[in-house]
């Protein structure tokens, strides 16, 4: 089709009346409907919930009295906030080790080392693995009875670190975090490595000719161009944060131990909506958990949406 | 030819008469691990005395079984016999009106009151299902590594701590196997275990459900006290070790002693059939006598919809009769009954069932009343204060004091206190 053809249809196009899109709703019709079906309507369905009290099967309206007891009785809150506080402290490791980690390793898949394909594909094999597999794994390695740990820092003497990490206040969650890195850092190096290799070779080219090195190629060329990624990155590890349950389900059992050191709002949800052991369920304060979860990855959200995709455009080649 | 054709047919409803004349009872389960046992073992038994009465054992997966029940009793396809798990679950099938009293039923008596608080109304007037199986708590030993080290059966807490120091020093076994990572163990196999002799077993049960007593106080605290004193002889890097690594532990011969369940020598017997297992029962504290936790497990109840209730009502007669209690303790070995009337084959089951004439019976004292609608509940709060208290990030005092002060938060006796 020539050019002036082209031109000649659209305009052709627009002088006439356009009919209705017919054909867009039909072929939008069965995701939409999958979409509300498994994703929108279970989300008002919680939400309905958590605005419910169930006594003997019989639910009753109670308003927002759920979310003021979750939020104003010492017994709710004192947990919630020490959730929050482990699920922030999770997203920052995650923000500090996993992203960082995961473009570092982008860049140097993309100088033409012998073996990349390879190494892409070790990198990556932890994210394909089940949580179940990762979390034994993990405990098996570090558990203080017959796990390698110890026999892999004696000869290196540092038994010093030879501490049962998942099993201190103290070094739990971080134990946790790492170990949830190591698993996921393959994503953010995939999604770095996609937006790597969309640089066109003339800048590179350009650069070199200034006789610019590799940090300066990385700090005036890869990262600015890379930045929409860098947000889409950071916005795909809150919500996986905010939404993390099954890591430490897997580790230490929906009583994220010790004394609730790596409880997130995951576990907590979990343990407040089914009960775990002797404690009963409760769906209604479950549901106002997830609720009071809905909120806080949406503010994340909207802080993205404002802050930062506003600022950056993409670039377009 | 056809007179052949004739009889066999009549022959075949005559069986089919004699079979309708047969009553079929179905026992709702979780103790899917027991389904041999009971096909095997114990219905045959049954069926031979009372040949009218069949009997279908139908377990479910135990995570799923209350969920289960709960849809068929719902549906009314639900069977005739309720395995009762203990205390609030079952109190809340009962108040539904899904099963019913067993006041009348021959064999109750059988059972003393401890044994029956499980399955029983708060205000003990009426109980609902039979006590089946009971698990008592105590120490497991390596009786090798005792007579090794020239160590005798410890009776005293001295007598306990004095054998924990001389096995430490030879440094040849771990002296206390046992691990907080998954916190249950430090409240049950610790508190629970060594505490109803400090607490003097039901007085003090009782005193925290009627608000005379706290955990901060008296026996409570100095069971806290005594398990503080554990730390030093726990494995290195106790602290991050689950449950079945402490077993696993023991069983390889790594380990001293082991604070136990008896459900524990059924795996223990598997795990390593040559290890050589002694046990003891729960040290006394200062004056006081010992009391063991012979805490209630298995029940079984008559589902209020059955149309075969008086088949259900001789079934569990027998259940109640030390006809069974012989069969099924053996097969279990670890899961006791309440009647004491039978003998077990294995040496280190008798030992713990000996305990029952020797020292005084109660059982976990957060079960019954205390855990019931808090969260986190009494049961949850013993085993983060036991563990934290095992892991030095809290005081005995300190302990005890979080673990009232969640009680009281709730629980109208112990308001204020």
């Amino acid at each position: 089709m020539s050019v002036s053809s082209t031109q000649s249809l659209s305009s052709a196009r627009r002088t006439r009346r356009r009919p209705f899109p017919l054909h867009i709703v039909v072929f939008l019709a069965p995701a939409l409907l999958i979409y509300t079906v498994v994703m929108i309507y279970p989300i008002l369905a919680s939400l309905w919930l958590s605005l419910n009290h169930t006594v003997n099967g019989v639910n009753t309206f109670v308003g927002v009295s759920n979310y003021q007891r979750l939020l104003g009785t010492e017994l709710y809150v004192q947990p919630l906030m020490n959730a929050l506080k482990n699920n922030l402290i999770f997203f920052v490791i995650h923000m500090l080790v996993q992203n960082p980690v995961g473009m570092l390793l982008a860049v140097l898949l993309t100088m033409k080392l012998r073996g990349t394909t390879v190494y892409r594909t070790i990198l990556f094999t932890p994210t394909v693995m089940s949580v179940v597999v990762v979390g034994f794994a993990w405990k098996l390695i570090l558990n203080p009875a017959w796990g390698v740990q110890r026999s892999l820092l004696t000869p290196l003497h540092l038994q010093s670190l030879d501490l049962p990490w998942l099993g201190l206040a103290s070094s739990a969650l971080a134990t946790l975090s790492l170990i949830s890195v190591w698993q996921n850092v393959g994503i953010p190096m995939l999604l770095f490595l996609a937006a790597l290799v969309r640089i066109p070779e003339e800048l590179y080219e350009a650069a070199r000719l200034d006789g610019a090195g590799a940090w300066t190629v990385f700090r005036y060329i890869q990262l600015p161009l890379i930045l929409p990624t860098v947000g889409i990155v950071s916005v795909l590890t809150f919500v996986g944060n905010f939404n993390a349950f099954d890591l430490i389900y897997a580790v230490q059992g929906a009583i994220a131990g010790p004394n609730f050191a790596s409880d997130i709002l995951g576990t907590l949800f979990y343990r407040t909506f089914f009960g775990y052991q002797l404690q009963p369920g409760d769906p209604n304060m479950g549901a106002a958990v997830a609720g009071f979860m809905l909120v806080v990855i949406l503010i994340g959200l909207l802080i993205y949406l404002v802050a930062w995709q506003r600022r950056i455009t993409e670039v377009q080649f | 030819m056809k007179g052949m054709l004739l009889s066999a047919s009549l022959l075949c409803l005559c069986a089919g008469v004699a079979h309708a004349a047969q009553t079929t009872l179905t026992i709702e389960s979780w103790r899917n691990d027991d389904i041999k046992i009971w096909r095997e073992t114990i219905i045959p038994a049954f069926e031979k005395a009372n040949p009218d009465i069949h009997v279908v054992f139908s377990p479910s997966a135990p995570t799923e079984y209350n969920a289960v029940l709960d849809a068929k009793l719902k549906a009314g396809t639900a069977g005739d016999l309720i395995t009762c798990r203990p205390f609030d679950k079952s109190l809340e099938l009962y108040k539904a009106k899904q099963l019913i009293s067993l006041n009348t039923l021959p064999g109750l008596q059988n059972f003393d009151a401890v044994a029956k608080a499980a399955w029983s109304t708060d205000d003990s007037k009426t109980t609902f299902c039979v006590p089946m199986a009971s698990v008592i708590h105590g120490f497991l030993y390596d009786k090798k590594a005792f007579a090794e080290l020239g160590i005798s059966v410890p009776k005293t807490e001295a007598a306990f701590l004095a054998a924990l120091d001389k096995i430490k020093a030879s440094g040849k076994y771990v002296p206390l196997v046992m691990g907080t990572k998954d916190q249950w163990e430090s409240a049950t196999m610790g508190y629970q275990n060594i505490g109803p002799t400090a607490w003097s077993g039901e007085t003090g049960r009782k005193g925290l459900i009627s608000g005379k007593a706290q955990y901060n106080k008296g026996g409570f605290l100095t069971a806290f006290n005594s398990l503080a004193k554990w730390r030093p002889y726990l494995a290195p890097g106790y602290q991050a070790l689950a449950y079945p690594d402490a077993q696993n532990m023991f069983a390889q011969g790594r380990g001293a002693i082991y604070p136990a369940g008896s459900w524990d020598i059924g795996t223990f017997r598997q795990m390593n059939p040559t290890l050589d297992l002694g046990a003891f029962a729960p040290y006394t504290i200062g004056t006081n006598k010992c009391v063991i936790d012979d805490h209630p497990d298995i029940g079984m109840g008559i589902n209020a919809a059955s149309k075969n209730q008086a088949a259900a009502k001789t079934f569990l007669s027998w259940v109640a009769s030390d006809a069974f209690a012989q069969i099924y303790a053996n097969a279990l070995p670890g899961f006791f009954l309440a009647n004491v009337k039978y003998t077990l084959k294995d040496p280190v089951a008798q030992e713990f069932v000996k305990w029952r004439t020797q020292c005084g019976k109660s059982f976990r004292s957060s079960y019954q009343i205390l855990s019931r609608n808090a969260n986190p509940n009494n049961e949850n709060d013993l085993w983060n204060a036991s563990s934290q208290l095992l892991n030095g990030t809290l005081t005995p005092q300190a302990a005890a004091d979080m673990v009232q002060k969640n009680l009281a938060s709730w629980y109208a006796p112990q308001k204020g206190k």
